[in-house]
């Protein structure tokens, strides 16, 4: 679903399969009569078959900003339609010292993205000196995804990381390159589900009388690993394993948590 | 083309689109992949069998985009006031989306239509009239200014780009309003509204609207705050902020960012006794 200020046709991602790949169904008009007995085919024409460039592999992403730190989340499960490619697949790629970025979507997609990236990002050390901070690789990744609007790269991107006066900083984005900074997000086959849950327990969404707690380092780990718990139960996409990357000034430290197989 | 310079950056190449800005599918010969306009994911790869169809589905255009934009000049300048609701179909993908892109201390531009679109666009209208600062030593013109996003996306009509802004500020020669589309529509105006809530914004304004004794610039400010307020309660696809800005001779100064739902029990009118 690219990110719009208008109103785009809604496609979810099995819509877009179908649509995409829709392989016009085989003229084959083999009708089974009355007696069970298949009846010959017959030529109607010629026929359109599409090939899709695109397959959506599912996964959820997450990612929160607190005070001093971020938290980058993503299940492991690599899909396809109905099945599983591999159990063991996390989506967070680990950028820089303090940026990861999480990516959901169509994994070939993701793998190239992440390497062009990378490849930016050392260019970037070589001429410059310096690593990139959060807040710039954010507007590269805009310019690069952009760059591909007529065929773009069919990937939801969440970066996490530290901003440059330490502070926890997400960035969001839609696949052609549509960004903006968040406290929290979440993106992906799940990302319905997540984001509302998110609204409510960090952004204390159109609740009265509640107290805005800052959240804690503990509590937010806690909290992205019950929503993804929830999301498993729900999302058929989602599961198999729950990785996090907790961006902090001392660095990136990885949790991982089983969940559901089914 | 714009879009083309702009990648060939000073890095290598990365960008395997760089040299085919029109889109054309990489490898896949005749085949045409291209989004269609107003459907971002449905990519349906057109064989040249298909394209008589596939054309005419493709070039039905869109006026509706989701959103309410709207600006209008007065006395003491241009009001621009925006919701802040980006939509992905009819899940709202975000309530604090900022519509209202500060080019430079004294340019405006609003987004309508699609959001990386707009971004990148005037985003890129940002550097070209710094250039043409650094080149003139002179600001430049809101006409000058709206002129070049609008022949920066002419090159891409027909493409699928998506996009409806205006283009406000104040030069030379006082206020000045430009609405800019990627259709290829550069439109000067006292007034435009832009999005799928821009009727209600319309009807709103035109009644608040005195051109013979002016506004002054509270009434003008609310006038636009309650016109967005209006758009996002009748309208679906609009919600989220309204934020509020002014521009001056000065330049443009930030005025308000306010929550719809605060608006709405300010408006609420009081029960009768």
């Amino acid at each position: 679903m690219m990110l719009v200020l208008g109103l785009l046709k809604e496609q979810t991602g099995i819509i877009v399969l179908s649509a995409a790949c829709g392989i016009v169904a085989m003229d084959f008009s083999q009708e089974f009569g009355n007696s069970g007995k298949m009846q010959d085919y017959y030529y109607t024409g010629p026929v359109q078959h599409h090939f899709s460039p695109y397959t959506d592999n599912g996964g959820t992403v997450l990612a929160v900003a607190g005070e001093d730190f971020s938290i980058v989340a993503s299940d492991t499960r690599l899909s396809e339609y109905y099945s599983i490619h591999s159990r063991d697949s996390p989506k967070c790629y680990k950028l820089t010292p303090s940026t990861v970025i999480a990516c959901a979507g169509f994994h070939g997609d993701c793998l190239t993205l992440t390497k062009i990236i990378e490849a930016r990002l050392q260019l970037y050390k070589h001429s410059n000196n310096k690593t990139m901070t959060t807040g710039a690789i954010a507007a590269m990744l805009s310019t690069i995804l952009y760059g591909r609007r007529f065929f773009p790269y069919y990937v939801y991107n969440i970066i996490g990381g530290l901003d440059e006066e330490g502070r926890g900083a997400i960035y969001s984005f839609d696949p052609v390159g549509s960004y903006q900074r968040d406290a929290y997000k979440a993106a992906g086959s799940a990302s319905a589900m997540l984001q509302p849950l998110l609204d409510n327990q960090i952004g204390f969404k159109n609740m009265e009388g509640v107290q805005h707690v800052p959240l804690t380092l503990d509590k937010a780990i806690q909290l992205v690993k019950d929503v993804f718990i929830s999301a498993t139960e729900r999302d058929i996409c989602t599961g198999d394993g729950l990785r996090i990357c907790i961006v902090t000034k001392e660095g990136i430290k990885e949790d991982t948590l089983p969940l559901r197989k089914d | 083309m714009a879009l083309a310079s702009v990648l060939r950056s000073d890095y290598a190449d990365f960008s395997f689109d760089n040299h085919k800005p029109f889109g054309f599918g990489l490898g896949l010969g005749k085949s045409d992949v291209r989004a269609s306009l107003g459907e971002e994911l449905s990519f349906a790869v057109q064989t040249s069998l298909n394209s008589s169809d596939g054309e005419g589905i493709e070039r039905k255009i869109e006026f509706l985009h989701g959103t309410t934009t709207l600006a209008f000049k007065f006395q003491h300048g241009v009001i621009v006031a925006v919701d802040s609701r980006a939509t992905a179909g009819s899940y709202i993908a975000s309530q604090t989306v900022k519509k209202v892109i500060e080019i430079n201390p004294y340019l405006l531009g609003t987004m309508a239509g699609g959001a990386a679109d707009c971004s990148f666009w005037e985003r890129l209208l940002a550097r070209q009239c710094r250039i043409y600062e650094l080149r003139n030593k002179e600001r430049i013109s809101v006409a000058a200014a709206s002129k070049l996003l609008a022949n920066m996306v002419y090159q891409y009509k027909g493409m699928g780009l998506s996009m409806g802004t205006m283009v406000c500020g104040w030069d030379k020669r006082g206020p000045g309003l430009y609405y800019v589309d990627s259709e290829g529509n550069r439109v000067c105006g006292d007034l435009f509204a832009v999005g799928s809530g821009s009727m209600y914004a319309y009807g709103v304004v035109d009644t608040g609207l005195r051109k013979e004794e002016g506004l002054t610039v509270e009434e003008a400010c609310e006038l636009g705050r309650r016109a967005i307020y209006q758009a996002t309660y009748r309208d679906a696809y609009s919600g989220g902020q309204v934020n509020l800005y002014h521009v001056h001779s000065e330049g443009w100064t930030r005025v308000s960012q306010e929550d719809v739902l605060v608006l709405h029990q300010q408006y609420k009118p009081q029960p009768q006794a």
